[in-house]
């Protein structure tokens, strides 16, 4: 919900007029044949267009290849095909710069105070700042560069860049290092190195992967472009060929029909959109607020098998939180709750908050609560805390002669037995029913006596349900990680419904696992924020590293995702998912364009001299100049018609893959049948009496 | 009418029927797994020793096209030595049959190494005995078990997992000789010679006519080749007139099961290729997609040859027994219709009519039939040309479901569409380009006497000859005077090219196939037995058809129709 939000912020009109503009004066600059040449079926088209200028010159003075008027009116036609698919990579390119530039706007010419070696601080502007130069910030600042905190920890806005408008904590030396250009330091000071170059950071990498200088064709894109090929390769055969087949008929084909044919039936209309639709999708990464290094990564993410999920932050909310107190048999509830939050007031991990929150809930509110929280005594004098330890695990509270301590199972029963007492049977049981439950288990002992249980739970976040059976209708496979044991790992990704897990993971398990998935030959992806999630985020095929993260995680991902929402993965899969669904139909819609295409064109050139041939003009075309112009004109103005399906893309639904072929191929398939049948015949309609 | 209807429906029927278990077997013997005709290991392992071949070694796909092309070649050499020198034949020429000529020698050689069958020579008067047993009926063996071997190289190229192997090309072809065509042929053959086809090494035989008139009847081994003929998908007939001849063809009956042995292993191939993956359902999805078209042509056909010829009907001659020119009275328009489609579906070619003489419609199914060339197509070879068709298909069908495209666990990638592109664009490249130039000769020399009709038959005559010389089909339209130089050596090409480079291509492409991980099927993997997968593939193979070649049948059989 959070990323609709955003979307709507950022989302740029689909024609906003500045991008226009510009798009339509490149469309003229990438006429020149360097740049077509990329495209080899525009290309086809550029060099029909150069042929029918001279045919349009020649027919001035010679009267055998039609009138001037209508040879003009095929070589305008032809020329506006070529700038209709041009003004489409443009405006697509338009749009992921122009989102670019909105995120990198903040972060221009921000003054930076660079310290020397020497501890020398000067003021520089912070195009100036080259990597390995170190700046401080401090409270109120405007962070002027990417980079990694060495010193201090700080409360950031980084607001400019995700929308979020909680702060955020970032320290030095841990895994959330990373600051932000454009992000603005709330508290304390911080000094920060600069790990990027000037212009390349991730954003001026993506950027120029959007203006296409370093844009390279994906593997897909290519497989598509030598098929498209291919289809240009037989039309060219069979318009060529018709030429010798007219001649045994004895009907003169004029230059003009030849190439209008040609035109026609080679696929324009994916061709001309194909870089668009390509640029497209990493600009719905961008708006998502995924900064992608390669479009080839989004295009993998459409294939995802696996998906690696944290279960912290991801699945469940944040950390455990306490969900019922079990007072063992002769012990007041009132009792157990009591000695469980004096023994929390201390305590500042989200587990004891979450103790006295629940106490509080229940009408339980220490007076100690109030005071001042520097003081650990808590405004209890006397009071002695016990903090947490890793031998002891378990931590309380010495007050009054009171000794309150509440830890794991097996350290309260051992602390207890020692001191001669017995372990209460009906809170074991409870103990093992919490455990079995998913949940986490804390006993509560007052001067060795066993006072009860409380109980810890994940909170599964809502609606993450929902995601996954989504992922799972799309044939994705989620796998939880968690460095909880096996059974609550079980009891959370069964709740969650995610279909693996991975318990007791330490870094290495994700990278073993993701390993064996690929050797079965599946893609994976994973998300990440840690230096020691590098090699496994540099392992999966899609590795999305967080900006909260090291600078270490986001070189080894493919994508950083500016928002650090780890369900962002999600997303990521269905941009991937679109941009194949948008090449696919649009060239399912542009090869059953032909069929009406032929049943225009081929009548209207032999119509003069084999009337019989008047049976296929099945839609009743006013001429044969007209029947060859309403196709020309339609292949033409299909183009600008389908700019804002491939720029948007079309929906992918989860509805699996032979369902969603169906659909597709209804709409797009049999769609691209009738239409032009209907669109070639209203443009006869119009044109038919000005010709 | 309709007992003609139910006579070619019950062919059908009964052909289909046979071939779920012939395909069943064919899996098997590809597989090695244990068939009824295992006794016949020793001779194979005889041959293995003399031609000193270890049938154990596998080899990639360059190596296993290797042993193709260079078994070929050799096939060709021998085939142009024996025709070059006929007339010295010491034995089996009772007739004294003449040497061929050259550029004759060259097309019939390459046209029975490619499965073609093309016959630009008439059998009784230009091969000898020894010709048509050693040369036409022994290639027409070979031609159709490298046709089927080479499939079976590309399932398992699909099957395989991240090796190169595809197999034994040798063990492959010689099993395809002994446990599929040799058992068919045989049984074919006998049912022939029961039926009354001659099969002698007497020369013709003399008769006196009742008019007094001494005639010569050619004869020979006819029932032998008869059969090959039809079962390896070859179609080079024992006389010219092909099996409209009656010593080729006595009755209805014989027609029946030389209809049944064209299509029998084409579609049990099918079905195969469904066991051999262990996937039978994508063998019958196929199976459905092909005979949705085949259904279809032989509707319209029928149709059209049922009706009879409109132009002779308003010359109020009584045309309702159908369109007889052509035809034999024996076997009717509706037999004589299926059998057009079998025979142009199946890369066949033998004839049991004139197909010049059928209706325009008709003649331009014919022609769609062998552009297409991939409704059960020839022997094997069919199959590798549909295999084309399925990888444009699951890429297109991959794109549009979101994810890369994967063939039965293998991912399609730039590689095999390039291939699969090169090889369908050979198709329209061959027909179109050779038409192109045929018509721009003819346009020319008005004179040169090729064309026995003018206008648009005409073009259909040249069409159809190298629409056949490019599909490896082998009949003719007839009326096309060709066998001078220039129509033997440019569909000589024709055939030569049509015949390696979509057995290369698919053979490259398992190849690569065979060296890639599998992927395992997930949700969101399309199944190609699916039916929207199969309509997909089924506006492949009609728009690549249909839209290449369009304008060149409008300007034929369509405008001829419309012209009636």
């Amino acid at each position: 919900m959070n990323t609709m939000r955003k979307r709507v912020k950022k989302e740029i009109r689909l024609f906003e007029p500045a991008l226009v503009r510009e798009s339509i004066r490149q469309s003229f600059v990438k006429l020149r044949p360097r740049l077509m040449m990329k495209n080899p079926v525009m290309f086809c088209v550029e060099v029909g267009t150069i042929i029918m200028f001279l045919v349009m010159i020649y027919s001035f003075s010679h009267g055998d290849q039609g009138s001037p008027l209508y040879n003009s009116v095929i070589f305008v036609v032809l020329l506006l095909t070529l700038l209709f698919a041009n003004f489409a990579e443009a405006i697509a390119e338009a749009r992921g710069k122009a989102q670019a530039d909105s995120l990198r706007k903040t972060r221009e010419e921000t003054p930076a105070n660079v310290i020397a070696d020497n501890g020398i601080v000067t003021t520089r502007a912070s195009s100036q700042l080259k990597k390995g130069d170190v700046f401080i910030c401090e409270a109120g600042d405007i962070i002027p560069s990417d980079g990694e905190i060495i010193e201090g920890i700080a409360t950031i806005d980084e607001s400019a860049i995700t929308g979020e408008s909680a702060p955020v904590i970032r320290e030095s030396d841990g895994d959330k290092s990373s600051v932000t250009g454009g992000t603005k330091v709330l508290s304390d000071r911080i000094k920060v190195m600069v790990t990027t170059q000037p212009g390349e950071s991730f954003l001026d990498k993506m950027i120029s992967l959007v203006e296409g200088a370093s844009r390279q064709k994906t593997p897909n894109e290519i497989a598509l472009t030598l098929l498209l090929s291919g289809f240009t390769i037989v039309f060219l055969l069979v318009t060529v060929t018709l030429k010798p087949f007219g001649d045994y008929s004895q009907t003169p084909i004029s230059i003009g029909a030849l190439i209008a044919l040609f035109v026609c039936l080679i696929p324009t209309t994916i061709g001309g959109l194909l870089s668009a639709i390509g640029i497209a999708g990493m600009d719905r990464a961008l708006q998502a607020n995924v900064i992608s290094k390669s479009g080839r990564a989004v295009e993998t993410a459409g294939d995802l098998d696996t998906i690696l999920l944290d279960k912290t932050g991801t699945i469940t909310i944040g950390n455990r939180k306490a969900t019922n107190f079990y007072a063992a048999a002769g012990v007041t509830e009132d009792q157990l709750i009591e000695c469980a939050t004096v023994a929390s007031l201390s305590d500042n991990t989200p587990e004891g908050k979450s103790i006295v929150e629940l106490a509080a809930s229940k009408g339980f509110r220490h007076p100690s609560m109030i005071g001042n929280s520097t003081d650990l005594s808590y405004g209890l004098p006397g009071a002695r805390v016990i903090k947490f330890s890793a031998e002891t695990r378990s931590s309380g509270i010495e007050l009054d002669g009171r000794s309150i301590r509440k830890g794991a199972y097996d350290a309260i029963k051992n602390m207890v037995e020692k001191h001669g007492n017995t372990f209460p049977v009906d809170i074991k049981a409870i103990v093992e029913r919490i455990s079995a439950n998913g949940g986490t288990p804390l006993v509560v002992a007052e001067n060795f006596n066993v006072l009860g249980a409380v109980e810890l739970q994940d909170i599964v976040k809502p609606g993450i349900t929902e995601r996954f059976e989504r992922l799972r209708k799309m044939g994705v496979k989620t796998v939880m990680v968690t460095g909880d044991n096996p059974l609550t790992a079980k009891y959370i990704a069964q709740k969650a419904g995610v279909d693996d897990f991975i318990a007791e993971a330490k870094p290495e398990d994700k990278l073993a696992y993701i390993r064996q998935e690929q050797a079965a030959g599946k893609l994976v992806a994973m998300m990440g924020d840690g230096t020691n999630d590098a090699p496994a985020l540099a392992q999966a095929d899609v590795g999305v590293a967080m900006n909260s993260g090291t600078q270490a995680a986001k070189e080894a991902g493919n994508m950083v995702d500016l928002d650090n929402d780890p369900t962002k993965l999600i997303e990521v899969v269905e941009i991937g998912k679109q941009l194949l669904i948008t090449r696919g139909t649009l060239t399912t819609f542009s090869i059953a364009n032909d069929v009406a295409k032929y049943f225009a064109i081929v009548p209207a050139l032999f119509m003069a001299s084999i009337p019989a041939l008047q049976a296929l003009n099945i839609m009743k075309l006013a001429s044969p100049e007209s029947a060859i112009l309403s196709a020309v004109i339609f292949n033409a103005i299909i183009i600008p018609i389908l700019i804002p399906l491939a720029l948007r893309g079309v929906a992918y639904k989860p509805v699996g893959a032979g369902a969603l072929l169906t659909r597709n191929l209804l709409i797009y398939g049999l769609g691209g049948l009738i239409v032009p049948f209907i669109g070639i015949k209203l443009i006869d309609l119009l044109i038919a009496p000005l010709i | 009418m309709n007992a003609e209807i139910t006579g070619i429906t019950a062919i059908f029927v009964i052909t289909v029927l046979l071939a779920i278990p012939l395909g069943k077997y064919i899996a098997k013997v590809f597989l090695s797994e244990r068939t009824g005709l295992d006794f016949l290991a020793p001779v194979e392992n005889f041959v293995y020793r003399i031609c000193r071949i270890n049938p154990l070694q596998s080899m990639d796909w360059r190596e296993n096209t290797k042993a193709m092309l260079v078994l070929n070649l050799v096939f060709f050499v021998w085939a142009m030595l024996v025709l070059l020198t006929q007339s010295w034949h010491p034995f089996w020429n009772p007739d004294s049959i003449a040497s061929m000529e050259p550029t004759t020698a060259f097309n019939t050689a390459v046209s029975f190494m490619t499965n073609t069958n093309l016959q630009h020579y008439s059998g009784e008067t230009g091969a000898s005995y020894l010709t048509q047993l050693l040369v036409f009926c022994f290639l027409q063996f070979v031609s159709a078990a490298t046709g089927i071997a080479a499939m079976a190289l590309l399932f398992k190229g699909i099957m395989q997992r991240q090796v190169s192997d595809l197999g034994n090309f040798y063990v492959l072809f010689l099993k395809s000789c002994t446990r599929i065509l040799l058992p068919i042929s045989i049984v074919v053959a006998i049912f022939l010679v029961f039926r009354g086809t001659p099969s002698t090494f007497e020369g013709s035989a003399r008769i006196v006519s009742l008019q007094g008139d001494t005639v010569n009847v050619a004869r020979g081994p006819v029932a032998t080749m008869v059969a090959i003929k039809q079962v390896g998908t070859n179609g080079g007939g024992y006389f010219g007139p092909n099996s409209t001849h009656p010593f080729e063809n006595p009755d209805y009956l014989t027609n029946a099961v030389e209809n049944f042995a064209i299509l029998i292993i084409p579609i049990a191939l099918v079905f195969a290729f469904g066991y051999y993956i262990r996937k039978p359902k994508v063998g019958y999805s196929f199976f459905a997609a092909m005979t949705f078209v085949f259904v279809s042509f032989v509707a319209v056909t029928v149709y059209f040859e049922s009706k009879g010829n409109p132009m002779i009907t308003e010359m109020g001659i009584d045309n309702s027994a159908g369109s007889m020119e052509g035809k034999e009275v024996r076997l009717g328009p509706a037999a004589s219709a299926l059998w057009g489609v079998s025979t142009t579906s199946t890369s066949n070619g033998s004839v049991n009519s004139m197909h010049d003489s059928q209706t325009p419609l008709s003649g331009g199914v014919y022609t769609l039939d062998m552009m297409i060339n991939a409704i059960y197509g020839g022997v094997g070879v069919g199959f590798i040309n549909f295999f084309v068709f399925v990888i444009i298909a699951v890429f297109i069908s991959g794109l549009m479901v979101g994810r890369t495209p994967e063939l039965l666990g293998k991912k399609i990638e730039a590689k095999e569409v390039k291939i699969a592109a090169l090889v369908a664009i050979l198709h329209p490249l061959l027909i179109l380009t050779g038409t192109a130039i045929a018509s721009y000769v003819q346009s020319n020399n008005p004179d040169i006497g090729w064309l026995a009709n003018p206008s648009f038959h005409g073009f259909s005559e040249m069409l159809y000859e190298f629409t056949s010389s490019a599909a490896n089909n082998g009949s003719g339209f007839e009326g096309l005077g060709d066998a001078t130089p220039f129509w033997n050596i440019l569909c000589g090409l024709c055939m030569l090219f049509g015949r390696f480079i979509p057995i290369i291509g698919p053979l490259a492409i398992a190849g690569s196939l065979a060296g890639k991980k599998y992927v395992p099927e997930g949700a969101g993997t399309l199944k190609i037995e699916s039916p929207a997968f199969i309509a997909v593939l089924l506006s492949v193979i009609i728009i690549i058809a249909a839209l290449s070649f369009f304008p060149a049948l409008a300007l034929g059989p369509l405008a001829e129709y419309f012209s009636m």
